[in-house]
This record gives C-alpha cells, sequence and structure tokens, in this order.
C-alpha cells in the first residue's frame, strides 16, 4: 500500500501530453479532436493539470475583458506592429502576425459557447453580454475599451472555455491534481523528447508518462521577486500566484533555446490589489496624474526623446510609461494618483441617472470580474471611485510571455509570411536550427517539444484569446508531427528509480531528518520550501533590479546574485516537503530558481538596457540599437547546471516606420 | 484578502463526490481536517496557507454551503470591509460592504447559454488532413474570424 515516502508508481503511454490546464491547453485540447479524428483516430491525448480545469491557469478568476480581437477592420500586421512597439521593437513579428490572423477565430467560438461580451447598438450606446445582440461572427459590433480590447461579462470565462476543452478531449483524457515537474529526453536522441513526470497533490502516487509529443504551457512566473506586500497580501500577486516558471524551467532543463529571458514585466496597477487599469484609462478616460495633480506622461514628456525611435511612437511602449512615471516617485512627487472622480464626474454630465448607475456598476465589475480582492481594498478604505481617488503603483517585476512580456521559449513559426531560413548571428551552437521555423508550428528547437501561451517568446500581446489560439495552433502542428513519427518509440534517458528518488527528495529529505529538531521548521539538514522562496526574493529584488533599488542594477551586482543563486539552487536539494502540499510547493521553487538564473544571465548577457521603466542596467543606462536589437537566447545544460547566452539577428517582416512619428 | 470558513456553516460537503473548495482551489489552500487535529474541527474545511491566497474567490464561488467568505488581507486592508457572491448559472450577484456601513449591490450576466449545454464539434466541419500545413483551424472561417490580412504588408515575401 502507498504511503508519503513510498509512492507507488504510475507509468502511463500517451502518443500526446498537454502538460497544464490554462487557456493555451485547452485550445489545444479543442482543437485537436478532428485532427486525430482525420488522422484515423489512433492517436491517445492526454490533459494533465496541478489543478482543476474549470479554475486553473491566469483567467481562473475571470477577465473582464479580450484583450486580443484584432476585428474585422485591422490587419494582423497592425497587431504586429503594436507588439513589436510595445516590447522596444524585439519580437517575432512571424509569430505575432501569425496570432492575429488566428485569434478571432477562438473569440467567436467562446461567444458561441456562451461567453457574454458587451455589443454597442447603432446608437452608439453600449449593452452587457445578456442581452442576445447580433454575434460578432455575424457582425455584432464589441465594445472597444481600446484599439484591440474588447469588453466581456467575464466571471465565468475559464469555466465556459474548460466546459468545452473537457467535452472536447474526454474525461477519461484529463488528469486533475497532478503536478508534472520534469520532462524526459530520449535516450536515443538527448534532443527529442520522450516523456514527463510529476506525481499527485491528493494520492501517494507517482507519474511516469511516456509520449511522443508534449504541450508544455504551464503559465508564466510569478514571485520570484520579493513582492510590495510580503505578509499575508503577498499572496495578492499582479499575476496568479500560482504561475511558477514550470514551463520556462522544464523547457530548459530538457535543452529548449529560451528566448528574451531578460525581459519582464512591471505592471501599474491600483495599489495593492493591483486592479486593472485598462478600462480605466481607454473606458472612462482617465488620467494619471503626480501628487500635484500633474499628467506625468505630459510633464516627462521629453524623457522619451532619450530612446529612439520608440519613444517617438503614438503609443509609447509600457516601459517607457513607467519611466515617465518613476521620476516622480524617485523625486519625491508622488503618490501616483488615478483620477476616477474627474473622469467619472465628465462621463456622467451627459448621462441620464439610469446610465450612471449603471456606469459606476460597470467600474466595480471591470475589478469583480477580475481582481475582486481591488474591491476588497476600496470597501476596507471607504473608496467610492465616484468620489474618492486610488492611488497607482508600479509592482514587482513578472516573467511572462502573454500577456505585456515577451519571454519564453523560442518556437517555430509559420513558413508563408517571410521569415528568415538563415541566421546571420555568429555564436549559435551547432544543433539549433538555423531560421524561425523547423517542420512544427510551436514546436520548441527540442523535436516533439511544443508550447504556446505563456511558453511562446519575443511575441507577447496574446493574451487569453491569443493563447487559446496559439494552443490550438501547437496541437495541429503536434497531429502532424506524430503521423510523421510513427515509426518513432519513445525511450526515457532515465530510469524509473532515478526518477522516483529525483521527484521525492524533498519528502525523503523530511523523513530522514525531522526527528533531530524538537520543531521541525528549523533544522539544520533541510529548508522549507517557503523559506527558500524568501531568499530566491531577496536575492532577486536586492541584486536584480526588484522594487528595493529601483528597479536598477549593474555588472557586479548581477555577479553577486550569480554565485548566491548557484548557491541557492544546490541548497534546493535540501529541500524538505512534510505534506504533498508542501512537495507542491518545493518543485514549484525550483522552477521558480531555474526561471530566475535565466532572467540574470540575459540581463547580465545583454549589454543595454532595453527596457527602461521595467529595468535598468545602471553601468549600461542606453538602448544600444546598433549592437543590440537582436534576440538574446539561451540554452541549459543540466549537466554542467548552467546557462549559455547568445545572440540571434532580429529581422522585421511587417513595416515598422508607421509606427513613429 | 485570505478565505476563511465558516464553521457552522460548513458541512466538509459529507454529502457531496468531493470537498468543493479543495478541489476547485488552483493553488491548492483549502484543505478537509479529517479528525480536527489541524483546526480543531473535525470534518471541516480550512485555508492551509492563507498568505497564499490570491483571492480568486474559486472556493467562494463554488461552496454548496456559502460557508466560505473573504477577509481581506490583514497587512493591507482596514478592517470591516466584506466583498461576498452568490453565483448562479447564468448571473452573479455581489454584496459589498464598505467598512464605513455603505452597502452595494450588483448583479452580472455570466453565461448566455445553460451549463452544460457546449456543444464543442456541433454544426462544425471535420478537418482535412489535406490543408494540415496550411494557416486555419480544423474549421476555417467557419467562425468568420479569419484574419488573411493585406499581402503587401509582409514586406519579406
Amino acid at each position: 500500500m502507498a504511503e508519503f515516502g513510498n509512492p507507488e508508481v504510475v507509468l502511463e503511454e500517451v502518443d500526446i501530453l498537454l502538460i497544464g490546464g490554462g487557456m493555451a491547453c485547452c485550445g489545444a485540447a479543442y482543437e485537436i479532436g478532428p485532427w486525430v479524428q482525420a488522422a484515423g483516430g489512433d492517436i491517445k491525448v492526454k490533459l494533465i493539470d496541478k489543478a482543476a480545469v474549470d479554475r486553473s491557469g491566469a483567467v481562473a478568476q475571470g477577465l473582464s475583458a479580450i484583450n486580443t480581437y484584432i476585428g474585422s477592420e485591422q490587419d494582423p500586421a497592425d497587431y504586429a506592429r503594436m507588439v513589436s512597439n510595445d516590447l522596444m521593437g524585439i519580437t517575432r513579428d512571424d509569430l505575432t502576425y501569425d496570432l492575429g490572423r488566428h485569434v478571432d477565430e477562438s473569440v467567436h467560438l467562446f461567444e458561441e459557447w456562451g461567453l457574454p461580451i458587451w455589443k454597442t447598438d447603432e446608437k452608439g450606446e453600449r449593452h452587457d453580454g445578456s442581452k442576445g445582440m447580433t454575434l460578432l461572427k455575424d457582425g455584432g459590433k464589441p465594445v472597444r475599451s481600446g484599439k484591440w480590447q474588447i469588453m466581456i461579462n467575464g466571471e465565468s470565462y475559464k469555466w465556459i472555455v474548460a466546459e468545452s476543452a473537457k467535452k472536447a478531449l474526454g474525461a477519461d483524457n484529463i488528469q486533475e491534481h497532478v503536478f508534472i515537474v520534469k520532462l524526459v529526453n530520449d535516450k536515443n536522441d538527448n534532443n527529442r523528447i520522450a516523456g514527463a513526470v510529476g506525481f499527485s497533490v491528493r494520492e501517494n502516487k507517482l507519474y511516469i508518462f511516456k509520449a511522443k509529443a508534449i504541450l508544455l504551457a504551464a503559465g508564466g512566473c510569478v514571485n520570484i521577486f520579493r513582492p510590495r506586500s510580503v505578509a499575508e497580501g503577498q499572496g495578492r500577486a499582479w499575476y496568479p500566484v500560482w504561475n511558477a516558471g514550470s514551463t520556462y524551467a522544464m523547457a530548459a532543463e530538457a535543452g529548449a533555446e529560451l528566448t528574451m529571458m531578460e525581459n519582464r514585466f512591471v505592471p501599474t496597477r491600483f495599489k495593492d490589489g493591483y486592479g486593472p487599469v485598462g478600462a480605466w484609462f481607454m473606458l472612462f478616460k482617465s488620467k494619471a496624474t503626480n501628487a500635484f495633480g500633474e499628467d506625468y506622461m505630459d510633464r516627462n514628456k521629453e524623457m522619451l526623446d532619450d530612446y529612439p525611435p520608440y519613444g517617438k511612437a503614438a503609443v509609447p511602449a509600457s516601459c517607457l510609461r513607467n519611466h515617465l512615471l518613476l521620476k516622480e516617485l524617485r523625486e519625491g512627487r508622488g503618490p501616483i494618483w488615478m483620477d476616477t472622480v474627474t473622469a467619472l464626474g465628465n462621463l456622467s454630465e451627459t448621462l441620464s441617472p439610469r446610465e450612471v448607475k449603471h456606469l459606476e456598476a460597470e467600474a466595480w465589475e471591470d475589478f469583480l470580474d477580475m481582481c475582486v480582492s481591488q474591491c476588497g481594498i476600496w470597501a476596507g478604505e471607504n473608496i467610492e471611485p465616484e468620489k474618492k481617488n486610488s492611488e497607482l503603483m508600479p509592482t514587482e517585476p513578472y516573467l511572462l510571455g502573454s500577456h505585456s512580456g515577451c519571454c519564453g521559449i523560442w518556437t517555430s513559426g509559420p513558413d508563408d509570411v517571410g521569415a528568415p531560413t538563415d541566421e546571420t548571428e555568429t555564436g549559435v551552437p551547432d544543433h539549433l536550427p538555423k531560421g524561425w521555423h523547423w517542420g512544427y508550428r510551436g514546436m520548441t528547437t527540442v523535436s516533439g517539444l511544443f508550447t504556446a501561451g505563456d511558453g511562446v517568446g519575443a511575441s507577447g500581446h496574446k493574451f487569453s484569446s491569443g493563447s487559446h489560439a496559439e494552443g490550438r495552433l501547437a496541437a495541429k502542428a503536434m497531429v502532424k508531427y506524430v503521423m510523421d513519427n510513427k515509426e518513432f518509440t519513445p525511450e526515457l534517458d532515465a530510469d524509473v528509480d532515478t526518477l522516483v528518488e529525483a521527484i521525492y527528495r524533498p519528502v525523503r529529505n523530511y523523513l530522514e531528518h525531522k526527528d533531530y529538531t524538537t520543531a521541525i521548521d528549523v533544522n539544520p539538514n533541510y529548508i522549507t520550501p517557503r523559506m527558500l522562496q524568501f531568499r530566491l526574493q531577496k536575492i532577486m529584488d536586492e541584486y536584480v533590479a526588484g522594487i528595493s533599488t529601483y528597479y536598477t542594477t549593474n555588472e557586479q551586482m548581477l555577479g553577486l546574485a550569480e554565485q548566491k543563486l548557484e548557491i541557492l539552487k544546490e541548497d534546493a536539494l535540501k529541500m524538505r516537503a512534510k505534506d504533498l502540499h508542501e512537495l507542491l510547493r518545493a518543485w514549484e521553487n525550483y522552477h521558480r530558481i531555474l526561471t530566475a538564473e535565466a532572467h540574470m544571465k540575459h540581463i547580465q548577457f545583454r549589454q543595454e538596457s532595453r527596457y527602461p521603466g521595467f529595468y535598468y542596467r545602471m553601468d549600461k543606462n542606453f538602448i544600444d540599437e546598433e549592437n543590440w536589437k537582436c534576440f538574446v537566447n539561451s540554452i541549459y545544460d543540466k549537466e554542467s547546471k548552467t546557462y549559455k547566452c547568445f545572440k540571434r539577428a532580429h529581422v522585421d517582416i511587417v513595416d515598422k516606420s508607421k509606427l513613429f512619428k | 484578502m485570505p478565505t476563511f470558513v465558516r464553521t457552522e456553516k460548513c458541512d466538509g460537503c459529507k454529502s457531496q463526490a468531493m470537498t468543493a473548495c479543495m478541489y476547485i482551489c488552483p493553488h491548492d489552500l483549502m484543505k478537509l481536517d479529517m479528525d480536527g487535529s489541524e483546526t480543531g474541527h473535525a470534518m471541516k474545511s480550512y485555508n492551509q496557507e492563507p498568505e497564499q491566497c490570491w483571492e480568486c474567490y474559486s472556493c467562494v464561488k463554488i461552496c454548496p454551503q456559502q460557508a466560505i467568505e473573504v477577509r481581506p488581507y490583514a497587512d493591507i486592508v482596514p478592517l470591516g470591509a466584506m466583498v461576498q457572491p452568490l453565483r448562479g448559472t447564468d448571473s452573479i450577484m455581489w454584496s459589498i460592504k464598505l467598512r464605513n456601513g455603505t452597502m452595494k449591490r450588483f448583479k452580472f450576466p455570466i453565461r448566455t447559454t445553460p451549463v452544460g449545454s457546449i456543444d464543442p464539434y456541433g454544426g462544425k466541419p471535420a478537418a482535412d488532413m489535406a490543408k494540415i500545413d496550411e494557416p486555419g483551424f480544423f474549421n476555417h472561417n467557419e467562425q468568420n474570424g479569419y484574419r488573411a490580412g493585406d499581402a503587401d504588408e509582409l514586406i519579406r515575401k
């Protein structure tokens, strides 16, 4: 009988494994069925989620908008340009363009499945999504809260998308509450995927999967930096606290090439609750000011001239907007205010009392649909937005590839948009592909390993809808990969005992040493996952441009971080797990360390400050277009446990000159 | 604002197949204290790691007894606030109490179709293997959402 410390080992063979249950894997789960059927039907697919699909991933709480909807009036090239501009010129146009042409196909399905989407009537009045107006697919007009965003009543967004995914794949092919922690390469080809291993967070069971193709889409990375709130409030991360960098860490250990891991996102949000600001700026036309009511974007606009051509864009990049805001905080002109009072006052002037009531509901719903905590803060501080303004604050840094960030995995793109087929930078390891597509859309540089959503680097701004569409693109390509590799039988490059030992090491550490001390949390033979996380956060915050240094670092500080992270990685082998819950935390934190290390190494390699407002290399506090308008990529050697960084050439596939004044 | 469980309301989901909050929490926080050894309250659930709570309200919304509420993060928020939903099949009702006693109530739609009614492939074409290398999904443009784009925009083609 299995017991804690002596788990039952379950071996399973599938053709395609989907790791994660968020928007990307739900998209894959939906798209894959018809292709499997068209391919003859004997391809076994399984989805593994560490939580429950109905409420897992970044959309678990819901959303108040779909942030990527192209619409019939815009071109995918416009979308690719916007993404490039917001990410300071270094993105893969092939990936963003491809996403742009496909994404609305998913949005229209969401509406068919029951997601309420706000509409504008012929008089220009807006209506919530329950009114049964013309569907988007039939020409219905959404309510735009920005050029690319549309408003929804999205409390059940994930629930709806999950229902479709679960029905499409079948309940028997979905396993919840199993955390995959390691990928396994093929015994006969170390650049090929052969399986994945993990454990149940409910039972003493360890799972070893063999698979020909794997979609790794397990979200971005939260809580590698010390957050602004360090007690109960540390759970109130801007991005979901359960996104632990598993995507990047597992891919890196499997040998996949990472890209732009120096990129981060530091969202400026409502202070402490991290409520969204998009609708306030774009739908309610609110302004943000310094303590004296001055619009800092106007006051500091000459600072944009330091960053040509990016500072000349009609809409400055998110990092540059932070750059102008941070000057106010550094020079003592905080707090930063969102002037909700004036915004709602202005809007109310022309509205009937009924419409004013509706406006108030819209303002609260924006938070209730996706960030209830912000309402808790408003309630606790007696804030009614029409009567009292709220503070804004830039958060601790986050790593992700689907929102306004572009770190992730180097991924094969489409072959019909004119992407490069060769590489002009020297220093790329020989075994890696040269051009931007190598056979299968969404595949990483490891054969059979695919990714989507937060996993795909050098793109960004795909958000919920784009992640779903990207999962679908990968699903289709995975079926093709499996068809093309019918003769391939995966063989794991590690034996079962070694894998079991590695995964359960924190449990063994605990059982072996727990009685050495009278209080189990303080023991010289092990470290709790919680304390290890605090140590990681302290290193990253103090040396790798966290909040305590106003996002600044330099070569010397990065050198210290490198030493400290190396030791932390050694100590990670001494994490303890007193139960399955703590084993989950131990592995999440191991993934966080590998992700953090990649972030640090990439910042160290890039000899400039590409994202002013997100981080500053104070010893290289400029943008160097001549030498560094390129991708920084890396691969991890799991034997020596080190990252190696190198450049890849950047090429524009759509014309960017239209962006600049 | 971590979740808390009202002792007198929680019944441990005794009559259900599984403990709802424990099942749904995306971060594995809710735990059923089987024998009362951890909380003093046998067969009732609790939040085992409140400082990791994202306040996503997934457990609050799913609890069949409405036994779960949220007390805003004590290190951030003054006492006295309450934000509580009642989630139905097509809409959600929110009750908000400000510290000063002001009450607000909102109702929003959450879904336009009956729960469980999604027919994922109903009315959709089969995938065409001949097109697996081309852009587009299995139901290419069945949703009128494929944006082919102006070919002249692709400057390297």
